[in-house]
């Protein structure tokens, strides 16, 4: 078995698959897991209230959010249930926030509410003026994507599946078995998973498919500083047009806040810059939204690709003739969906003839915790008696200890760079921006031959 | 639990934070407690590896890093306790510091807190520079750190974004370092440094000036590959190769536990407002140092420092730990601060006798003008004020000061733009 992308749903899959019985290899271009559209989105646990009802993404991403709800509190993903509110600021998006309440309905979710302009106020006193009513979706969250992430790839890892890491897929031919040609060599698989995330589509094309394209869909994003936290309770939505679901602003699990993303197709699938315009609009739609933003420090810009396609739903298709499944064109319900779109495969193979074994058991699994949402390593005594190295905080802005560093050097999917660090332990990620710490996390990457 | 019961508690073992702490020792308070988070005290000049330290404050000249190991040295004869790789994380209710070190959680209560945690530079994220997230973009300060602690590599072909000292000690680092300058790039029609440096980086290094130019953009894969700049008189746009860009000055007070512990800030300087005893708006919360004037030099800090430490122990020794209320000082642009920027009706004059200001434009024979609710308190011409070089006004005006009325201001009333 061969599942190509070690991206969520790649790992997702690899995961769900390796826990069944199947000898699995997941196979990566980049020099870890992770690191496309899994690391640099909204970071929001969606229930999909809101999907296209009757879609695949509709009922994958309701299943998906149980699934990960349940699966993040057994292994410690950092996740919290802070709840939406759709803000309608004109007549017309009042109006629609009806329809979306029925469309809610519609995909299962009954729990949505109207909430009028004086509890709103209540509840998120920093909003904008000139707001007319809202939404509120009671069970929406936010969640630590890169945990999520590599809790899936550790636990696949952990079951046996061998993790073939900056080997980017040049070419695939199927006789007998799947061929595989990578920049590390080749590949053979009795069964393929396409789970290339943006380069989907090119996988399915050299497999005989025309299915979808894939456009790369950039968003950018501004994180706050933590300071700013304070300003908002619940991800505070805007209505969605027919194009974009437009500019959130919504708390991280991190404690800073978050405003994003644009939507803006390109032609290139590598390009994650942040834009000029980019970044001043957001600026712009974030001071309307919560006015108090403006007098708070931005601690990171970044941008994310979406892969979006020419459908408005996944491109989820077995194909059991060829004993291969393809998971592509997954836009950016990808986090919240990924354990029920590996469900999905998993039965989707099974139908083809694959042989997997029964119920498997719990996940013997503990993430690091770098969330805000319960006890921190540095807060905890008994840790720090056990172990001094957690009392020694050395990425001051996000009180991350040499303790968690020297974990996540030694973990199992270790990381390769800066950024790779920085989405295990939050070190470098703060207000300095490395101005304290940059150094000596470099010189101990380069310790172990890394980064740089 | 807490050493510090009935001394002062000093957050940050910088300049500023030993030199209070030795100054509390001398005038016989005790115990005294300076909390340092990095593994050694001493702060920036730790890796501020260039000569001109002590001057004001030693009365000596030293390189940083034998600044930083005299102050450690005085602080330990002094009897200074000093705890090191322990953080302050947050205050606890009833105003009790937070601690984690290796050691284990801690809680101290004691009756002065003096906030002594510096400031840093506005790292490019901040400054909203678009463009890709590459590696070899970093800070003056992280640059030093690679250099001059862990002698790592840095890069070959740099970019420094600003023109003031600091930029022009990043540029002799980065020769330290085996990289070569392509240019300093400044947004203002000039440097902010000394003609001798402008001069000197230019003949010895062949670093350049480039003025009224603006990073527009940083562009790389996994390294940095280019940057865009452009001319903010002509709007034109050029790209230039290099493999490190270094963001300098900019300064950021660290004033988090001022903003938890619920200091009034200033607007000009974001640090905690501070009178000239050095006191916040918060009860037995002093502050010291670059958090209140992001950036002076060491030694300024450090007399900051020491200057507190006389505050701190006058309230200690009150019988009745009295704390004044205060009229905030504000600078009218193009004045960006002044420090302290808080009046009390009772106290001592400020560090060195004097308020210190910025400016954010380039001002010949200025004159400054002290307000009171359209009364005047003082007037005065100043030689220049340059942006990122201090200006100083004198103290004798605050006793003017209407304690019931409004807030103070600074501005300048007659300009001569050179």
């Amino acid at each position: 078995m061969a599942i190509v992308g070690a991206g969520v749903v790649g790992a997702a899959i690899a995961r769900e698959l390796t826990r069944h019985g199947a000898s699995c290899v997941l196979v990566e271009a980049a020099p870890d897991v992770g690191t496309g559209t899994s690391k640099a989105n909204t970071a929001i646990l969606h229930t999909g209230f809101d999907a296209k009802p009757g879609t695949v993404e509709a009922r994958l991403v309701r299943r998906g959010h149980e699934l990960l709800r349940g699966y993040a509190a057994q292994v410690g993903i950092p996740t919290a249930t802070t709840g939406a509110l759709m803000v309608a600021w004109t007549r017309d998006q009042l109006e629609t926030l009806s329809r979306i309440r029925a469309t809610a309905t519609q995909n299962g979710y009954e729990d949505a509410r109207e909430v009028d302009v004086d509890e709103l106020y209540r509840r998120e006193p920093a909003l904008g003026p000139g707001v007319l009513g809202a939404l509120e979706i009671p069970d929406e969250g936010i969640i630590c994507p890169w945990t999520t992430t590599l809790a899936l790839a550790t636990e696949a890892v952990g079951g046996g599946c061998e993790l073939a890491l900056c080997a980017p897929v040049i070419g695939v031919e199927r006789a007998a078995r799947f061929e595989l040609q990578t920049s590390r060599g080749p590949i053979a698989a009795e069964y393929l998973v396409n789970a290339a995330g943006l380069r989907s589509d090119e996988i399915d094309a050299r497999l005989g498919h025309d299915d979808f394209t894939v456009v790369p869909r950039r968003g950018e994003l501004i994180v706050f500083d933590k300071l700013a936290r304070g300003l908002v309770d619940h991800i505070l939505l805007p209505v969605p047009t027919e194009r974009t679901k437009g500019v959130l602003v919504a708390p991280t699990v991190y404690g800073n806040v978050l405003l994003g993303p644009t939507a803006e197709d390109l032609d290139s699938k590598d390009d994650r810059s942040t834009s000029a315009g980019g970044l001043s609009s957001l600026l712009a739609d974030g001071v309307r939204i919560v006015p108090d933003l403006a007098e708070h420090e931005v601690t990171a810009t970044f941008a994310g690709l979406r892969a979006a396609t020419e459908h408005r739903d996944y491109q989820l298709r077995v194909h059991a003739e060829q004993g291969y499944v393809c998971a592509g064109g997954i836009r950016s319900t990808g986090v919240s969906a990924s354990l029920a779109i590996a469900e999905h495969v998993r039965e989707g193979l099974a139908d083809a003839g694959l042989r997997l074994s029964g119920q498997p058991g719990e996940a013997d699994l503990e993430m690091p915790n770098i969330g805000e949402l319960s006890p921190r390593p540095y807060e905890q005594p008994e840790l720090i008696a056990r172990d001094p190295d957690y009392g020694r905080v050395v990425c001051f802005c996000e009180r991350v200890t040499r303790g968690e560093i020297e974990a996540a050097m030694g973990s199992p999917i270790p990381p390769c760079d800066a950024d790779g660090l920085r989405r295990r332990t939050r070190a470098g990620m703060g207000r300095c921006q490395g101005f304290f710490c940059g150094a000596s996390l470099t010189a101990r990457l380069a310790a172990d031959g890394r980064g740089g | 639990m807490g050493a510090a019961a009935d001394g002062a508690v000093i957050v940050g073992g910088g300049p500023a934070g030993l030199a209070a702490a030795i100054e509390l020792r001398r005038r016989g308070v005790g115990p005294v407690t300076v909390i340092e988070r990095e593994r050694e005290p001493g702060g920036i000049p730790r890796h501020s590896n260039h000569t001109g330290f002590g001057v004001r404050d030693l009365r000596r000249v030293l390189s940083g890093p034998r600044y930083a190991r005299r102050y450690a040295e005085l602080a330990e004869r002094a009897g200074v306790e000093l705890l090191t790789e322990t953080m302050v994380t947050d205050w606890g209710p009833g105003g009790r510091l937070r601690l984690t070190g290796p050691g284990g959680r801690e809680e101290l209560e004691p009756p002065a807190v003096v906030l002594a945690s510096g400031c840093r530079e506005r790292p490019r994220a901040a400054r909203l520079v678009p463009g890709s997230r590459p590696e070899g973009v970093m800070t003056t300060s992280t640059l030093q750190q690679l250099v001059y602690l862990h002698g790592q590599r840095v890069g070959s072909r740099a970019v420094v974004v600003g023109a003031e000292h600091v930029s022009f000690s990043a540029v002799a680092t980065l020769a330290h370092g085996g990289a070569s300058v392509v240019a300093l790039i400044t947004e203002l029609p000039r440097h902010q440094s000394l003609a001798a440096f402008r001069i000197g980086a230019a003949i010895r290094y062949r670093a350049r000036v480039w003025s009224r130019t603006a990073l527009s953009a940083i562009r790389g894969e996994g390294r940095v590959e280019e940057v865009e700049l452009t001319d903010l008189d002509s709007g034109r746009t050029r790209t230039v190769q290099c493999d490190l860009v270094v963001f300098t000055a900019d300064w950021m007070p660290d004033q988090e536990l001022a903003v938890m512990a619920g200091c009034e800030l200033d607007p000009g300087t974001r640090g905690p407002r501070v009178d000239a005893a050095q006191r916040t708006s918060v009860r037995g919360v002093f502050a010291a140092g670059n958090v209140v004037h992001p950036a002076e030099t060491a030694d300024i800090a450090a007399l900051g420092g020491r200057h507190a430490a006389r505050g701190v122990a006058d309230h200690l020794g009150a019988a009745d730990g009295e704390w004044p209320s205060h009229v905030a000082v504000l600078a009218r642009p193009p004045l960006r601060w002044v420090a302290p920027n808080l009046v009390a009706r009772e106290g001592p004059a400020p560090a060195r006798g004097r308020f210190l200001l910025r400016s954010e434009s380039f001002l010949r024979a200025p004159r400054v003008e002290v307000n009171q609710d359209g009364r005047a308190l003082w007037s005065g011409r100043l030689a220049r004020l340059l942006p990122g070089r201090p200006g100083h006004v004198p103290a004798r005006w605050t006793r003017l000061v209407d304690p019931e009325g409004g807030p103070v201001s600074v501005g300048v009333v007659e300009r001569r733009p050179r």
